[in-house]
Formats: C-alpha cells, structure tokens, sequence
C-alpha cells in the first residue's frame, strides 16, 4: 500500500514524457494520445487524398487514361472509407483529446489506458484495409456504402479484411466515445455545471453518444455481411429470404446519424474560435445546446432519405422529407448564432477566424444543397449523380476539414509554445480556399446536367467542368503539402506564444503556460469564470 | 483523508458510467440484429417493398365485386447466373376482385446438372400488396428440376375486394434464385 502511494508521489514530480519511441507506445497522456490521433488523422489525409488525386487525373478528360475502371472502383471506395474513417473522426477524437480535459479543468481523461489501446487499434485497422490493394482480386469495390449483395455476392475476396477492419474502427471509436462520456460526466473541476461548458465539450459529448449509438449498429451489419458471405445465412439475399433493401435501412440508420458525428465537433470547434476574433461572447450560449441535441436526435429519424429511390411508400418519402427539412431549423439556429456573434464585433482575420468563416459560409452552401437533395421528387433527378458528391463534399471538406485546420491553428501555439507563420497560414488559406470551390462547385452543374457519380469515364459535355474540377483538386492536394510544411515550421520554432495566445480567448486552456505542461490540472483549477469561451 | 474520499468516489462514478455506456453499447448491438425481425413485420403490416403475405387460408365466404375489374400482369425473371426458362402461361389476366383466380408459370431447366430454385415475389404498387392473397403458389416452397425437365407451376389468388379504388392495375413479378449452393450446403452440414 505504501509502495503505491510513494509511486504515485513520484509521479506527481515526473512532469516530462518518456524518453524514445516507446513513450508513444506506451503513453497514456491525453497530450501524446492527442498528436498521435491528428498525426494518424493527417497521414490518412493524404492517403485518401492521393487516392482523390488519382480519381480526378482520370476524370481530367473523358475516356480512359490512366486506370483501369475496376482500379477505379476500388479508388473510391477507399477513398471514401479512409476519408471517414481515418481523416476525419481521428482527427476529432484528437482534438478531443487534447482539449477536453483541458477545458474541463480535469487533470487527464478518466480512463487512460483504454485511451492508449484505442488509438493503436486504428493503424493495425488502416493497414489491414490498405493491403487489400495489393491482395489478389483486388482491393473492395463497391463503394463506401458497401451495399449488399454487391459486397455480399459480387465483392472480391478481400472483403472479409474490410469487414475486420471495419470492426476494429468501430472498437476504437465506441472506446474513445466511452473515454469522453465519462471524462466530461464525472471529471469536471469542483463546482462547473454543464452550462458552463464550452460548446466544443458540449458538442462532442453529445457526438460520443451518438458514437456509442450507431457504431454497434455499423458492427451488426458488416457482422450480417461476414455470415451471408461466410456461414450461409441470408440477411440480405433474396433468394434465401433476405432483403436487400434491409441491408440500406441498417447501414443508413448507422450512416446518417455518421454525419453528424462528422460536423457536431466542428461546429464546436467554430463556436470556440469565432467567439475570439470577434472579441465578444458567443450569441446564444444555451440555444447552440439545444440545437446540437436537436439535431442529434433527429438525425436517428431521417435516414431514408438516402433511399427515396429504393421503393418506399409514399407516405414513408413524404415523413422522410418533412422530417429531414427539420434539421435546417437548429442548423439555421446555428448558423444565425454565429453570425449575431461576428455581428458589431471588432473582429480580425487571423488564419484560425478565416477557415472559421469560410466553414460557416460554405457549409451554409453545403446545407443548401442537402435541402435541395431532401425534396423526394428532386431527389429521383439527383440521385447518384455529381450534384450528390458536391453536396457531401461541401458539408465534409469545407465544413469538417476546414474546421479541423481552423482548430489546428488555433490551437497550435498552445500545444507546441509557438506561434505559426500568420503570412504562410494566410497563403496556405486562400490556396485552399480557392482549390476547394474550384473543386466542387463545378460538380453542382454537371451534377444537375446528369452526370453519374463512381463512373471512370462520361459524356464529353460534361468534359470542360471536369476538367476546371480536376485542376482545383491539384490546387487543394498540394496545399496541404504546405499546411504540413507549415505544422512542423511551428513545432521546430517561431515566435514565442503567450499563455492566452488570442487577445479575445476565454477559456480553461488558455489560463495554463504555452506550450501546455505534459500534466496540467493535477489540482483542479479554482477559478471557473473564464471556463465557456 | 477527504481527498482521498473523494479519488475513490471520481472512480467509482467512472466505472459505473462505463458499465452504463459499455451496456448502451451491447444494447445497440443487439438492436442492429434486432432491425431484421422488425423490417420483416414493418414489410408485412405495411406491404412495403411489395412483399407478399404467406399462404392465404379462406376463411369466410369472399365477397366478390362484380361491378369491377382489375387486371393484373405477370412478370418473370431470372437472378444473376440462373438459367431456367421461366415464363407465364398468360402475360395478364382480367380478374374480380374476391374472386379465385388460377394460372401457371412454366420452367425448364437446360442445364446440364439438378438446380434448385426459389421464386421471390413482388407487387406493385406496393401498396396494393396487402390486397393480393395467394392461396397456393410455387413461391412458398422450392423447385427442384433435373437437366432438361420442364414443369408447369400453380398459382391460385384472391384480389381482395377493399383494394383501394383508384388501382386498376396490379403488377406481380416473380423473380427465380438458383440457391442449389445454398440447399447442398446446408444438407452438407446437417
């Protein structure tokens, strides 16, 4: 008894990591868990992103180029799942990780260990995923979606290692949600209500719940796959009494609550920064609550939407669309709150505060058009075509990513103690900014003329578009090259950060030195006036 | 002493929260599987999908509309890889509601070995499926054919006297699996 006691003695006067490559193995420091999530999140990135690049290179012109149409198949499907699954939901976790107990004043997250084995679940999932490019048959085919029976019936072998890997995503993502629920529940300074939370907390408690709602919903379905495929069952084959369409309800009662685990952080994220450069409170503090909740629960009662063109009742398209045109209602709450509080501010426009209104204006862009896509009878047009992969890019890459980068800009100075280069962020801004309208807002147009999406070749009127869409991709690619130049310049040195680094910053994080100690927090912090930004 | 209280208190609301998510998790888990029983009942309530009911038994005497005909058509195909001819005797017939009605569809398998095949069917409007009551219908079992044996398949049906009244065109489409693999299979296991 005593030995534990001197241990943990000593542990209070050991502030720095441990030395060598095994601290990263070993750690179950929210800071470490934290970059090793964004450096995992951003090395997926760009894997996804080459991925990206090569699908626009053969889409530069009509005909085929560069790849074969079944490489194609197979590019965009990993596109898509490394996108989702290795992009973005690592990179929130990460930030949720450093930031969580950080803003809740708690002196780490409440169970470390899970913590440590949930991340390094993730590169054992990435690479069993990635290797199935170079298995015989070749990587999976069918789409991010992965719709049965074309999976089930039609897949290549290598299906079953997506289905693990699937898995084990999911194993880490119900890991850390549970890690984040109990972290902001039971870890919060003495005395700070749940009112009192910043909006970043807010919104990722509310996204850890619907984590651990819908991922085991992810996990029973590709589990129905792996049986249909291996064990003889007939979840989703016809011809032993199964359903096809039932494998769309299960993976989109997954799949639309998925994209809003994707964009309630990020809506954090930009309720923290804007509130900073605009050097005034955030408008409407408890409606942005209620808003999230909102949306939460209505995205578990719209996901038919994705399938107005299946065969529903029309009673069942008409429910789906009133109830999915619903959300615009605490979107548009959001949206309004961010601008009342930009309103009458006296604002500045450093790197964070640009990707922050440029996240704002685009998603609204992004809104817009999944309101368009939720109308039944449009939809029949839109359906499967480019005016779709406009839409979720615009929701995912302008709005998730965008807050992501907002968030590491921000935040940045606070975990390395520089500050970055505000010229190179800038540049590394408009270069993205510009790349990504290039990019998408051409594919609105030939989307609505017709074209189809997940197709290696098309029409030759669609040719021009195309083309414009494929140089802003080149164009948004390689900036990030420079964003990652940018990253490491700040981390190798610069300019030294303040402890509250932005003259208008609130918040517990910014009351500790630049760069935050390896502990912060070991006794809870007295003062709570400064605790929601 | 009241600081240590209070670390032994934070872990055991941790670990009570835990088990709680942990069980939300099982939970959701199971209702992942729980969606297919649930979908199957949503589809026969409502006809979603257009399935149809099981066997219809008669029993009370049909009340048949005479003042109303509905005409209903006939559609067959074939699954990915089978390759039996399958065709219906008559492409439509001209029913009253309430009325039995009887046809048959023909197949033949010219194949070189036995197939086994389930025939899946589908009504449109959806809506309407509820209306359709199949008293007899080769869709409730599975066929087996020898190489080159040919056979004609009993349908018998009701259209149902509530069918709304704005349908006057019913469509039922049969589709016809191979699932030789699927019934050797299991009979391998067994």
């Amino acid at each position: 008894m005593s030995a534990v006691i001197e241990e943990n003695h000593h542990d209070d006067h050991h502030h720095g990591p441990a030395k060598g490559i095994m601290r990263w193995v070993y750690t179950t420091n929210h800071k470490d868990i934290g970059t090793l999530y964004l450096w995992l999140s951003f090395s997926m990135f760009l894997l996804g992103g080459s991925f990206a690049l090569i699908i626009r290179a053969e889409l530069f012109q009509p005909g085929l180029q560069i790849v074969e149409p079944e490489f194609f198949n197979q590019l965009i499907t990993l596109h898509g799942l490394v996108m989702v699954f290795g992009a973005v939901m690592p990179a929130f976790v990460g930030l949720a990780n450093w930031l969580v107990p950080m803003m809740i004043g708690a002196p780490d997250m409440a169970l470390p260990r899970m913590n440590n084995y949930s991340f390094w679940i993730l590169p054992f999932a990435f690479t069993m995923l990635s290797s199935t490019l170079f298995m015989e048959g070749g990587a999976p085919n069918f789409g991010w979606t992965f719709y049965a029976p074309l999976s089930t019936d039609y897949g290549p072998p290598s299906t079953t290692y997506f289905i693990f890997a699937v898995h084990l995503m999911g194993i880490s993502s119900i890991m850390g949600s549970i890690n984040v629920i109990v972290t902001i529940l039971n870890l919060r300074a003495p005395g700070m209500t749940l009112m009192q939370m910043p909006l970043f907390v807010w919104t990722w408690l509310i996204t850890a719940y619907l984590l651990i709602a819908v991922m085991p919903v992810l996990a029973g379905v590709v589990t129905m796959m792996l049986m249909d495929i291996h064990f003889g069952t007939a979840f989703f084959n016809a011809g032993g009494g199964g359903d096809p369409v039932l494998f769309q309800h299960v993976f989109w009662f997954f799949g639309h609550p998925e994209v809003y685990i994707m964009i309630l952080p990020a809506f954090g994220v930009v309720s923290a920064i804007i509130p900073t450069f605009a050097r005034k409170r955030l408008f409407g503090y408890s409606s942005m609550v209620y808003a999230t909740a909102s949306i939460a629960f209505l995205s578990f009662i719209v996901w038919a939407h994705h399938m107005f063109t299946v065969g529903i009742p029309l009673s069942g398209e008409l429910y789906f669309m009133y109830a999915t045109m619903l959300i615009a209602i605490p979107t548009g709450v959001k949206v309004f709150n961010w601008v009342a509080t930009m309103w009458q501010g006296s604002m500045t426009f450093e790197t964070p505060m640009l990707f922050a209104i440029a996240f704002v204006i685009l998603f609204t862009i992004g809104g817009l058009s999944g309101l368009m896509l939720a109308i039944a009878p449009a939809d029949f047009q839109y359906h499967d075509t480019y005016f779709v992969v406009a839409h979720f890019h615009y929701v995912l890459v302008p709005g998730s990513v965008f807050s992501i980068m907002a968030a590491v800009y921000y935040w940045l100075p606070k975990w390395t103690g520089n500050m970055y280069d505000e010229a190179l962020g800038k540049t590394h801004f408009w270069l993205s900014f510009i790349g990504i309208n290039v990019l998408f807002f051409p594919q609105h147009f030939v989307g609505l003329a017709g074209m189809p999406r997940r197709i290696p070749d098309y029409a030759l009127q669609f040719a021009d578009y195309n083309m414009v869409s494929s140089i802003g991709a080149f164009l948004f690619g390689f900036s990030q090259i420079f964003f990652l130049f940018i990253v490491i310049k700040t981390i190798r040195g610069g300019k030294k950060a303040t402890d509250q680094v932005w003259e208008g910053a609130h918040g517990l994080e910014w009351t500790i030195p630049s760069p935050a100690p390896y502990h912060t927090f070991s006794t809870p912090p007295a003062d709570l006036r400064e605790a929601h930004g | 002493m009241s600081e240590l209280e209070t670390q032994k208190d934070s872990r055991l609301n941790t670990k009570r929260t835990t088990i709680k998510l942990l069980s939300v998790v099982v939970g959701m888990f199971a209702f992942g599987f729980a969606l297919v029983p649930l979908y199957d009942a949503i589809c026969e309530v409502t006809g979603l999908n257009g399935k149809t009911d099981g066997q219809y038994v008669v029993d009370q005497v049909e009340r048949i509309d005479e003042n109303r005909i509905v005409k209903i058509q006939f559609l067959t195909s074939n699954n990915a890889n089978m390759s039996w001819d399958f065709r219906p005797e008559t492409r439509s017939l001209e029913v009253q509601p309430g009325k039995l009605n009887a046809t048959s569809f023909f197949v033949r398998n010219p194949a070189n070995s036995t197939i086994t095949a389930q025939a899946i069917p589908s009504v449109t409007p959806f809506r309407a499926a509820q209306y359709l009551h199949k008293t007899e219908c080769f869709c409730f079992g599975q066929q087996e054919l020898a190489s080159g044996e040919s056979l004609d398949m009993p349908l018998r049906f009701i259209v149902d006297a509530d069918l709304p009244k704005d349908i006057d065109t019913l469509t039922l489409s049969y589709t016809l699996y191979d699932i030789t693999e699927r019934v050797n299979g299991s009979l391998a296991k067994n």
